[in-house]
């Protein structure tokens, strides 16, 4: 199992029945190859479609269904095309469970960074932060580093994405919660030591007695 | 609604140093005939609002291209490495809008509000430079109202008076946009008697659209 799908399979272990979840692009949109459709999870797709299905069968593709970034997608029964005000209606509102967004920082404070990168990448924020800013839970999948740089720090030195804390972050290495008292490590990816997350965090964390294994089943059941 | 136009005409109406409201994302639903034939009359020094500005050949990209586009209002250029290249040349400014304020802005601009409150951006980049309020102990940033001389949609259908329906994801900004613009100008994919849109399935009234485009030949 690569280092990304141990990510996407945690990530899936968060998601509960019958919610409504916007995954974003990359990394997070692995996420519903792990959710089973028994947990009748509708999946939002902030350019207008609730109910974002698989890709379709080679061919079939219709240019009128896409995801958010541009990839042809299908739709399940029971699904809504809507307009972007609703879209962003439904995520600011408070009506979106929760959302799984990649990051370039998170820092001590549980802030997110992932749109900006000054000088080098100025890609826009896109709906990244109404999405940290409504969504009823923000979960932020990424590499635990890049290029030997831990990615969890003490204060974030790129743009933050909100002010808002995130609530959870999943990375390959380790689940670590933001809380008032700073980052807890809550579990450990099989195989990998306590020492090891603690080497490869930048930020301080706090480290409970007992910190078990990450579950890597994929969604409930 | 005043009628049909043929794609060139509908380009004419369009001046130097207009601002264009323009449908879409990632180039799905924006209007393709109406930009060709913007990009092929050459129109210079446009103000484009919209989601994104697609990628090279597709939707607004083409616009980027032809180098016709002054200032660009929009969530994401990240796709269009043409819009970042000519940013960073100067060629070009952006300013970034987040998505859900952007779709907001535009909506107060074409329902008559004086602004938006919302607590998207506060503690971030996008609150520089702009007032915030507090109301009932909660901060809020205010984000002003967007209206533009054009609205150029792209719609699925279209009747003989000029109500809209869209498809699936082609909606997004359009039928927002449609409130927007000073005059508006829908591109269908296919026109169809009075009727065939049934009054619940219209998403743009025709009131709002000022011309349609003819049929692809």
């Amino acid at each position: 199992m690569d280092a990304k799908e141990r990510v996407a399979r945690r990530v899936a272990r968060e998601i509960r029945p019958g919610t409504l979840v916007n995954l974003g692009i990359g990394l997070p949109s692995m996420v519903a190859n792990y959710v089973p459709a028994s947990l009748g999870v509708f999946f939002q797709a902030e350019n207008g479609v609730i109910g974002l299905g698989a890709r379709p069968p080679e061919g079939m593709e219709d240019r009128h269904l896409t995801d958010a970034g541009g990839g042809f997608v299908t739709a399940v029964p029971g699904a809504a095309a809507i307009d972007s005000a609703m879209s962003f209606g439904l995520i600011r509102g408070g009506h979106l469970d929760m959302t799984v967004l990649g990051g370039l920082q998170v820092d001590a404070q549980g802030r997110l960074a992932n749109w900006k990168v000054p000088g080098k990448m100025v890609p826009g924020m896109g709906g990244a932060m109404d999405l940290v800013t409504g969504a009823a839970r923000v979960i932020v999948a990424m590499q635990h580093a890049a290029k030997g740089q831990s990615k969890i720090v003490p204060r974030c030195t790129l743009p933050v994405t909100a002010e808002r804390r995130v609530n959870l972050i999943v990375t390959d290495l380790a689940v670590i919660e933001p809380t008032d008292d700073g980052l807890v490590l809550k579990e450990r990816a099989p195989g990998v030591t306590i020492a090891e997350i603690v080497d490869a965090t930048e930020a301080i964390l706090i480290v409970p007695e007992s910190v078990p294994e990450m579950d890597l089943a994929g969604g409930m059941p | 609604m005043k009628g049909a136009l043929k794609p060139e005409a509908a380009a004419e109406l369009i001046g130097e140093g207009a601002s264009l409201l323009v449908g879409g994302f990632m180039a799905v639903g924006s209007p393709e005939r109406l930009i060709d034939a913007i990009v092929a009359r050459g129109t210079k020094n446009l103000t484009i609002i919209a989601n994104d500005t697609a990628m090279p050949g597709r939707g607004i990209g083409k616009l980027i291209s032809a180098g016709l586009v002054r200032h660009v209002i929009a969530s994401h250029i990240g796709l269009n490495p043409e819009t970042q290249a000519k940013m960073i040349a100067g060629e070009l400014t952006c300013e970034l809008v987040p998505q859900g304020t952007l779709v907001e802005r535009i909506r107060a601009g074409g329902v008559g509000l004086g602004g938006v409150l919302t607590p998207t951006g506060l503690g971030t980049e996008v609150e520089q430079g702009k007032p915030t309020i507090e109301l009932d102990g909660k901060r809020w940033l205010i984000e002003t109202p967007i209206t533009a001389d054009f609205a150029l949609l792209g719609a699925w259908q279209a009747d003989y008076v000029g109500n809209l329906s869209y498809m699936l994801t082609a909606q997004n900004f359009n039928p927002i946009m449609a409130l927007a613009g000073r005059t508006v100008i829908a591109e269908p994919e296919s026109i169809v008697p009075v009727g065939v849109i049934a009054p619940d399935a219209v998403r743009t009234p025709g009131v709002l659209v000022d011309h349609l485009l003819i049929r692809a030949s």
